[in-house]
């Protein structure tokens, strides 16, 4: 159990830092929103473990079952899913406008237009 | 009726945005919006009044008691919040019409009432609640409405400018979002009271120490604290004005009561001293925001530009005083919170009229305003000078309890980093000064144009915010008593 | 066994996330993504989290990419190389936010235990007072929409609030309204072929299948948001097959705006409700006679606001995007 316990948390922990360096080291926006995609699953998978029992079954009462994993992360994950991809799509929103305008999606080359202006 | 006192002022605009979103007519939008702000400021007008007589209020949503169930919780600290971002909001759309009109297509100006009123109901939500995880849930709804509404400036850079807030934005968020999930393994609940209850056993938990970082890094980004501040000259420069008056009078206040609330409330500051050099950290970052903030206003070419580094700056001032935690520190903080918000509402919507006129807010263009719009330009002096903290001023009141603040640990560097700052902030406001009343217009030769001020809604409000600046720099009784008393309920006596 | 797949799981989601650092290119970055969305929903599988991962599966795996792929399909593939003038600042903020992770798991108290404090507390009164109070089985459904009914208010004005950021966004300002496409739609021009036909027949079931999730919730996994998201693909599907202008005679834009904004009115009018009956904001019990029969009401209708609101939302995001790729292709 404790092998299981901790594995979960340094993937959360990997995955959490490979997202975060894709969104701050990659200039393409779109790769931008992805990795803030992964990012943000990774905490989803945090707070899952945390309420996770082992030998618990899911959430919903009936006959038999004694033990239950907890619902809760489950209620506060189904509306940080929610937030996700109401960012995502903002965020998506913005860079189909920039394109237009910019006729690129390179932070780079946005900062050349920029800068020359 | 009075009981249910707590639950209006985040109700009402909650209910009229998607009613807003039903209007086809945009200036029936408007009116709509405009009643909305109005009677959220006046429901939180009485429940600031029925906090003030009878002490904290809590609200049970659902029906269903804290920790079980969301928990609104009403005291003085936030009661002042949910006062002055309502306060904005009408300000704001009352007399932002015009400007609103003409730097949106009409084909937006519905959605983007809409949006407006989702922040403000999204602001009021993070001051009024309780309980953390809702925090969340309402900083996300003020934040993707804050986004599409910087996006909507007609430059193209407003879109640059809201792509990479949401980006800063959302990771802040994230960060925040890791916090709480910190905090909840370790005690159980999202409630903020109860939280308060259970951690202080957890004071030598490594976990809890990561949990209040992450929250408190989440933050400061959305606070924009040095060096997390870089999305919001951009965004306060390209976003349209109105939308940028309402940001630089609301959101960062906003993020300041969350960083306090997280700071006393929750973690009790006994703890954030204990295992972080806290009070360090905010006086060092702060002073550095204030002289990195001024000085580079001083050289930027674009006045709305130049403001918003003076924001960046302000802020500091806000972060030392809660650095300091001392109840004058803190009361300071307050004070100082809300008379930035009268400063630069006033600025910004002086700003606001400038634009609407000149179509720039260049220093090359702005000679010889003080001639064209001569009650505007007068405002902005004014806001300028209550910027600075000259007596008379809101702004004399905030930098005095701040430097009382500072006088009684007897740290007098930081009466002299204050005092300091002011006197960048002056340099500044020299700058404008010569620009409007003492530089010709029209250098060029052509015929030098008749007054043409801002229009009549607009120059209004902007009279108004500047005329508060001097009235509660008179009359401070109101902000100084009612921060005092947060600050001592934040401090001293025992959340409950 | 639990072990080796979760263990199997959490080493494939990390290899994705590797692969989308090491790969360049927007197309495979946006298949893995919707893989890593379906890993993940597998993932919330093996820990008893099945809402999570049915709303998982539909958002990660579905969702997203679809609009990423709109994006993409825009923008261009191309992902240029980063010109690496800064490359040690990401990696030493990475570094630091990992330092302060490791840090934050030094007192963690261990994953899987029933008495963790995050399972203690406030948890097992959901799980013991469900049955008594709200009378539902599904407890997950039970929290989200009675005991914390108002985060999930909050929740459907976040998805109201992306659908209004997005129009405002991407909607022109100059009266051009949404595409009269005079682009013959590549799919739509083989009316008899494989993808055509087998869509047609799937349409009405997976309609059918979102009412089922939508009604179905207080029982077993699913609810308003997952249904709404299988309500919305449905359309989406048929707009991706016929072109946008049909499936706009279908359901015109300005329908969708209406019906966005009724589902969050709808859940909110039910928390007004409460007030007039004299109780707080969103307490069901005033709903009837009985306070369960009241919680069921309440919960029933909450959960179609969501379900409106939340496949309102989704269309008219598509409608947008779909719309300003017309208008740039033509």
């Amino acid at each position: 159990m404790d092998i299981l316990s901790y594995f979960n948390y340094w993937v959360v922990m990997a995955l959490m830092m490979l997202g975060f360096y894709i969104v701050i080291a990659r200039g393409n926006l779109v790769k931008k929103l992805i990795g803030l995609n992964i990012f943000q699953t990774s905490v989803f998978i945090l707070y899952i473990s945390a309420g996770n029992v082992y030998d618990g079954a899911a959430p919903i009462l009936a006959e038999g079952v004694e033990a239950y994993s907890n619902p809760l992360p489950h209620v506060l994950i189904l509306t940080a899913i929610v937030v996700g991809i109401a960012t995502t799509s903002v965020g998506l929103a913005l860079v189909m406008r920039i394109y237009e305008s910019y006729g690129t999606v390179e932070e780079s080359e946005i900062l050349e237009q920029d800068e020359a202006c | 009726m009075l009981s249910q006192l707590p639950i209006l002022p985040v109700l009402l605009p909650l209910l009229g945005a998607p009613l807003c979103a039903l209007l086809s007519r945009p200036v029936v939008a408007w009116a709509f919006a405009c009643a909305v702000a109005v009677l959220t400021f006046a429901a939180s007008t009485f429940l600031l009044a029925a906090v003030w007589q009878q002490g904290a209020m809590s609200y049970a949503l659902g029906g269903w008691d804290a920790p079980w169930g969301i928990e609104y919780r009403i005291d003085l600290l936030n009661g002042l919040i949910l006062v002055l971002v309502s306060g904005m909001a009408s300000l704001v759309l009352l007399g932002g019409r015009a400007s609103i009109w003409q730097e949106t297509p009409e084909r937006k100006r519905g959605m983007f009432l809409v949006a407006f009123l989702l922040c403000l109901a999204g602001l009021q939500g993070i001051a009024a609640t309780g309980d953390v995880f809702n925090l969340f849930v309402f900083l996300e709804i003020s934040s993707l409405s804050t986004y599409a509404l910087v996006a909507a400036g007609k430059d193209r850079r407003a879109l640059v400018a809201a792509f990479n807030y949401l980006i800063m934005g959302t990771i802040g968020a994230t960060f925040i979002l890791i916090g709480i999930g910190f905090i909840y393994m370790l005690t159980g609940t999202l409630n903020m009271t109860d939280l308060a209850e259970r951690l202080p056993a957890l004071a030598e938990s490594r976990t809890a120490f990561a949990a209040f970082v992450f929250i408190v890094v989440g933050v400061c980004l959305k606070l924009a604290l040095f060096p997390l501040h870089l999305w919001l000259p951009s965004a306060y420069t390209h976003a349209p004005s109105m939308v940028t008056v309402f940001l630089a009078a609301t959101a960062t206040k906003v993020a300041l009561y969350v960083l306090i609330r997280f700071s006393f409330s929750v973690f009790r500051f006994e703890f954030t001293t204990l295992a972080l050099p806290l009070e360090t950290v905010f006086i060092v970052l702060g002073l550095v925001a204030v002289f990195a903030g001024s000085m580079v206003a001083i050289f930027q070419p674009d006045l709305k530009r130049g403001l918003a580094y003076s924001s960046v700056a302000q802020v500091g001032y806000m972060v030392i005083g809660v650095g300091m935690g001392t109840m004058n520190g803190v009361q300071a903080a307050l004070i100082h919170m809300f008379n930035h918000a009268l400063m630069k509402g006033a600025l910004f919507m002086a700003l606001a009229g400038i634009v609407y006129q000149l179509g720039s807010s260049q220093f090359s263009s702005l000679r010889g305003m003080g001639q064209r719009m001569p009650v505007t330009c007068a405002c902005m002096v004014l806001g300028g000078l209550s910027l600075i903290g000259m007596p008379g001023t809101a702004g004399f009141v905030s930098k005095w309890y701040l430097v009382v603040a500072a006088a009684d640990r007897e740290q007098w560097f930081l009466v002299v980093a204050i005092l300091a700052g002011s006197l960048l902030t002056a340099v500044y406001m020299w700058r404008v000064v010569e620009a409007f009343y003492l530089t010709p217009a029209d250098i060029d030769g052509a015929a030098p144009k008749l007054r043409s001020e801002a229009p009549a809604g607009l120059l209004a409000v902007t009279v108004a915010l500047a005329l508060a600046n001097v009235y509660f720099g008179l009359d401070s009784r109101l902000p100084v008593e009612t921060a005092g008393g947060a600050a001592a309920s934040l401090l001293g006596v025992p959340v409950r | 066994m639990e072990i080796f797949v979760d263990v199997v799981l959490l080493s494939m989601l990390v290899a994705t996330a590797v692969a989308l650092i090491l790969v360049r290119g927007l197309m495979a970055s946006i298949m893995l993504t919707s893989i890593y969305g379906l890993l993940s929903a597998s993932f919330f599988v093996t820990m008893d989290a099945v809402d999570v991962a049915f709303t998982e599966a539909a958002v990660g795996a579905g969702v997203a990419p679809l609009l990423l792929l709109m994006t993409v399909a825009l923008v261009g593939r191309r992902e240029e190389r980063t010109v690496s003038r800064h490359a040690l600042v990401p990696l030493l903020l990475v570094t630091m936010t990992g330092a302060l992770l490791i840090v934050g798991t030094l007192d963690m108290p261990p994953f899987g235990s029933a008495d963790a404090p995050a399972n203690q507390h406030v948890s097992p009164r959901y799980l013991q007072h469900t049955e008594a109070e709200i009378g539902i089985p599904n407890v997950v459904t039970a929290v989200l929409a009675s005991y914390r009914a108002y985060d999930t208010l909050g929740e459907a004005l976040v998805i109201f609030t992306a659908g209004v950021a997005v129009i405002l966004i991407l909607v022109p300002g100059d009266g051009r309204g949404t595409a009269q496409a005079t682009l013959p739609d590549p799919i739509s021009g083989d009316r008899q072929g494989i993808v055509h036909v087998v869509s047609k027949i799937l349409i009405p079931f997976v309609l059918l299948f979102a009412l089922y999730v939508q009604f179905h919730g207080d029982y077993g996994p699913g609810g308003g948001f997952q249904a709404g998201v299988i309500f919305a693909s449905a359309f989406i599907l048929y707009g991706l097959l016929c072109g946008l202008p049909a499936v706009v005679r279908v359901i015109p834009p300005t329908v969708v705006e209406v019906l966005a904004a009724l589902g969050v009115l709808l859940y909110a009018v039910t928390g007004v409700l409460s007030l007039l009956g004299g109780k707080n904001f969103l307490d069901y019990s005033v709903l009837a006679s009985d306070p369960v029969t009241g919680q069921h009401i309440g919960i029933i209708v909450i959960e179609l606001g969501v379900g409106i609101c939340v496949a309102s939302v989704i269309i008219r995001i598509y409608y947008a995007f779909a719309a300003h790729l017309d208008r740039q292709r033509v």
